[in-house]
Order: C-alpha cells, then sequence, then structure tokens
C-alpha cells in the first residue's frame, strides 16, 4: 500500500510559458468564437465586401464626380462645381428629364391596366395555370435586347407590318413607325409587361375565395366586389408590380436608343452619352444621380403603399 | 381557384399573350425564311451556317459562356453565404446589410455600369473581360441572395435539428441535411444569374474594352447595322437557350424538398 502510495506522480512539473504570438492568436480566436455573432458575419462578410467594394463604393465615386470639373480631355479636374447639376435647368435637359417621367409613369400606367386582367386571369386559370404563368416568365427573361429588336423587325418600314398591309394594298407607303413616342411607349410596355403582370398573380393568386364568395352573399355587386376586397388585397401585387415596371423605365435605355432615336432621348441615353461620344463624365455621372434620386423616390413610395396595403407585404 | 372568367377577360388575355409572343415568333420564323426581305421563298438554315462561319460571333459566344459560367459560380457562392448569414443569423448591422443586399435589385442597369465605369478607371484597372466579370458577379449577388434566401426559409429546420440531436456536428448537418434541400433553389438562381449574365447588354459594354466583346455587344452591332437574317438567327439560339435555362430553373424550384 505505501508503494502505492509512494507511486503517485510528482506534483505538476510547471507549465512551460507559451510563446507570446500563440497565446494571443488564441486570446482572439476564442473571442471570435465564443461571441454570438460571429457565424452570421463570417457567412455575410464575402459577399457583402464584394458588394461595398464593387457596387457602394462605385456609387459614391459616381457622387463624387457629378460634382468635379470636366477635364479638358475628357477626364476630370479635382474642382468642386456644381455647373453640372445646374445645367439641368436648360431646357434641353429639362425636357429630357419630363420626357423621362412621363413616359415611365405612362409606361408603368398602361402595364398596369393591361396587366391585372391577365394576372387575373391566370391566377383563375385552373389547370392552365402553369403553361400560362411560364408563358409570362419566358419574355421576361428573354434578351430584352432580342426583344426589342422583334420590335423592330416587325415595325421599320421594311417590316412585317408595312409589308403585309402594303401587300393587303391597304396602305400605299410605309408607315413610319419608328423613331417615334408611340414606337418608344409600344417597346417600353411590351417589355416590362410581364414584370408588372407576375407580382400581381402573386398577389391575386393568395387571395381567399370565400371572401368573395362572402361579398356576392351579403349582396356586393360585381364592381364593388372588385373594388373593396379584390383591388386592396391585391395593392401590394400591385405596388410590387408598379415598382417593377417603373424603375426600369426610368433608367432604360436600348427601348429609347433603338426605337426612339437621337429626337427622342431619354436620361438612360443622355447618360451613355455622355460617358461615351460626349466624354463628359462629370454631367454624365451627374444625370445618373438624378435617376437614383427619382429610383429612391419610387422605392419610398412602393414601401409606403406596401405597409399601407391590408394584410402586410408580399 | 377557378371561377368561370368573363368571356371579355378571356379575349383580353388571349390578344395580350398574342402581343407579347407575336413578335419573337415572328423573328424565329424568319430566320428560316430564304430571302433577304419580308417575302417568303421558302425554308433555309443558311442564315445558322453563316452564324457558324463567323469567327466573330464565335468568339462573342466564346466570351458569353466564359464571363457566365465565372461570374454565376462566383455570385453563387457569395450570394448563398449572404443569404445564409441572413436568414439564420442574428448580428449588428444586419439591417444595413439587408439594405445593402436589395439597393442593387433597385439600381438602373445604366447607374450601375458607369459607377463600376468610374471605379474601374479611377483605379486604372485595364477594361476587358476581368472588369466585365467583376461587374457581372456584382449585379448577380443580390439576385441569388433573394432567390435562395426565399428558399432557405420555406425549409423546414425540424431536419436540422434533429440531426444535430442525433449527434451529427454542424459540418455533417450542413453537407446531409441542408444543402440536399436547398440545392435547388441554389442552382435554380445559378441558372436565372446565367441567363442575367449572358443576355446582359447595358452594363458590359460599358465596362469591356476593346477586343473584350460578348454576344449581346456584338448583336447590338448588328440590330443598329441591320444586316441580314443572321440577326434573326443568333435571336433564335438566345431565345431557345434562354428558354431551356429558364425551365430547368422552373423545374427546380417546382420540386418538392424531400422530407
Amino acid at each position: 500500500m505505501s508503494a502505492a502510495l509512494k507511486a503517485a506522480p510528482d506534483p505538476e512539473p510547471a507549465p512551460r510559458p507559451l510563446p507570446p504570438w500563440v497565446v494571443l492568436r488564441r486570446k482572439v480566436f476564442s473571442a471570435i468564437v465564443a461571441r454570438p455573432q460571429a457565424p452570421g458575419i463570417a457567412l455575410v462578410a464575402p459577399g457583402a465586401g464584394f458588394l461595398v467594394l464593387f457596387f457602394l463604393a462605385p456609387l459614391l465615386m459616381m457622387f463624387v464626380y457629378s460634382l468635379l470639373q470636366r477635364g479638358t480631355y475628357g477626364g476630370v479636374e479635382w474642382v468642386f462645381t456644381p455647373e453640372h447639376y445646374q445645367r439641368f435647368g436648360e431646357d434641353l435637359y429639362t425636357t429630357i428629364l419630363l420626357r423621362t417621367v412621363a413616359w415611365s409613369v405612362g409606361a408603368t400606367v398602361l402595364c398596369l391596366i393591361v396587366g391585372y386582367p391577365v394576372a387575373w386571369a391566370i391566377a383563375r386559370s385552373g389547370r392552365w395555370k402553369n403553361l400560362l404563368v411560364f408563358g409570362v416568365v419566358v419574355p421576361m427573361w428573354t434578351s430584352f435586347l432580342v426583344r426589342t429588336f422583334a420590335m423592330i423587325f416587325l415595325m421599320r418600314e421594311s417590316g412585317l407590318i408595312n409589308t403585309a398591309l402594303l401587300s393587303l394594298k391597304l396602305i400605299d407607303e410605309p408607315i413610319h413607325m419608328l423613331q417615334t413616342p408611340s414606337a418608344v411607349m409600344a417597346g417600353l410596355v411590351y417589355g416590362f409587361l410581364p414584370f408588372m403582370i407576375l407580382p400581381i398573380y402573386t398577389s391575386l393568386e393568395k387571395l381567399d375565395p370565400t371572401l368573395l364568395e362572402a361579398a356576392e352573399v351579403l349582396g356586393a355587386r360585381p364592381a364593388a366586389r372588385f373594388w373593396r376586397v379584390v383591388w386592396p388585397l391585391s395593392l401590394p401585387g400591385v405596388a410590387a408590380g408598379s415598382l417593377l415596371t417603373f424603375i426600369p423605365a426610368l433608367g432604360s435605355f436600348l427601348t429609347s436608343d433603338l426605337l426612339g432615336g437621337a429626337k427622342y432621348m431619354m436620361i438612360g441615353n443622355l447618360v451613355q452619352n455622355q460617358f461615351t461620344t460626349a466624354r463628359n463624365w462629370p454631367f454624365g455621372a451627374a444625370a445618373s444621380f438624378i435617376v437614383m434620386g427619382g429610383v429612391l423616390a419610387a422605392v419610398l413610395v412602393y414601401l409606403r403603399m406596401r405597409d399601407r396595403a391590408p394584410g402586410g407585404g408580399l | 381557384m377557378s371561377g368561370k372568367l368573363p368571356k371579355w377577360i378571356v379575349g383580353f388575355t388571349a390578344c395580350v399573350y398574342f402581343f407579347l409572343h407575336a413578335p419573337m415568333v415572328v423573328l424565329i420564323a424568319f430566320s428560316f425564311n430564304d430571302s433577304k426581305f419580308i417575302e417568303w421563298k421558302g425554308f433555309t438554315l443558311q442564315w445558322y451556317a453563316r452564324l457558324l462561319e463567323r469567327a466573330d460571333i464565335l468568339q462573342a459566344l466564346q466570351a458569353s459562356l466564359f464571363v457566365g459560367v465565372v461570374s454565376t459560380v462566383v455570385a453563387t457562392v457569395l450570394g448563398t453565404l449572404l443569404a445564409m448569414g441572413l436568414a439564420r443569423h442574428r448580428f449588428r448591422g444586419r439591417t444595413a446589410m439587408e439594405a445593402l443586399v436589395y439597393v442593387p435589385v433597385v439600381t438602373p442597369e445604366i447607374v450601375c455600369g458607369i459607377s463600376l465605369l468610374i471605379l474601374f478607371v479611377a483605379a486604372g484597372i485595364q477594361r476587358g473581360f476581368a472588369t466585365i466579370i467583376l461587374a457581372h458577379i456584382a449585379f448577380n449577388i443580390s439576385f441569388v441572395t433573394v432567390v435562395v434566401r426565399a428558399r432557405l426559409e420555406g425549409m423546414d429546420r425540424s431536419t436540422e435539428e434533429a440531426a444535430l440531436i442525433l449527434g451529427a456536428d454542424e459540418w455533417t448537418t450542413f453537407w446531409r441535411v441542408t444543402v440536399p434541400q436547398i440545392w435547388p433553389g441554389v442552382l435554380s438562381g445559378a441558372l436565372l444569374a446565367f441567363t442575367m449574365s449572358f443576355d446582359d447588354f447595358v452594363i458590359t459594354s460599358l465596362v469591356s474594352g476593346p477586343g473584350s466583346s460578348t454576344l449581346p455587344i456584338l448583336v447590338y452591332g448588328m440590330v443598329r447595322k441591320n444586316i441580314e437574317p443572321s440577326i434573326n438567327a443568333i435571336s433564335t439560339i438566345v431565345l431557345v437557350v434562354t428558354s431551356v435555362l429558364i425551365y430547368l430553373s422552373d423545374r427546380l424550384t417546382r420540386e418538392k424538398a424531400p422530407t
């Protein structure tokens, strides 16, 4: 027994001191891992970092550039001036601004009027639903450039519409359809209609049919049933669809470039022009910033509408 | 929810679908026309054959595919990580992060494009395929994040909890339980991101350099110069590729998660 006691190990030898960098490394790692926020931040960091670097920073630089003076050979001089924003008071540029807003609002309203009944039809189409939705989704994702060209193919003087009408002897001369405001409007509606239809459809699909039945039973006429039951409940979809139509229309470039021509510039064309041919980067940046302003205003309106809609968001 | 629809709505919807699809159908039809003009002269594949002869088109197609694949892979990885972080974890600055992710979605392409152009020129980065890829990743990350996050939030977490209770560690749980349930959503988002990259014109044209043409840039040039029905042929190809990708993406989102 005393042998067992004698075999008890010596008291712990004094621990060898660790090098300071190892101690520091361990402490930092434990500190990070112990915090409950660590996993979330770690997951989000790479993507967020990329966005900050390649999205946020460029936007800020764009803002700074809009306040600088244009350099003689097309670059920038580091002199601050508000002249580029002031230029928007000139007739030419005010026209472009107003035209852009007017056409964007117009296209949005048209898309709403045309798209709402279609969304309603899809929501109530039963077994055709998937096919109809697919029929809206495909144009939405097809190259905008290709779709705009399809419009050109139809509408140009040697295009299908004119050729058909001429051969049917309904007209003597080709109708000049392109390079007009109507062409741009048609192009905008054609381009953005799917973006209006889909969110409204999503909203309407969630509509509880028993609500309508109840309204009918309680004596409401069709118009009342629509305006007092369906419309308010579809507002989140209407708001989303309107936003998804208005914003790209505001920043629209291809449609007005290919279907409108130089006489009917929208802000997007002005911006592109300044960065390519005109080589006035600060002015282009200012125009671009104004577009962002319009977009932010639209988003704020959207958020207000969404929060006011019964039943919460989409 | 399929009550009877008033006749006028059915008729109206038919007209709208016609308006939406007729231009593309016409475009495709005339890509097979044996004539440079609108009159139908017979069926031919010559315009497609001509595409194969043009080295610049083949090069642009290759460029578009390369840019598409690289930017999609990176955007999908970063976006999925972002989605997981936002959907499941609380941390300081989370609201700011959410805003950061959603702003690119509402930013018009022209704004994105020129701001990136300013960045690249100011930083002295040579414009070429690298800048195009970076730009495509930038606008695709947010998109993938939104799609994957929707999928994540619809996922039942009890399967993960069960796995953890049964003794699996986080790593195993992620790969054996979480990934099988979210991969259709991730792949669906990736396919859509690839489509967006493949079709992008505005941003790409601004950040590309000489010699780095993608397919949309080439097509734009062709549309402006109004050449022959080869444009119809290339448009048809683009449409078919897009439709296939969208169809696959659609099927993936329809699949129910394994229970």
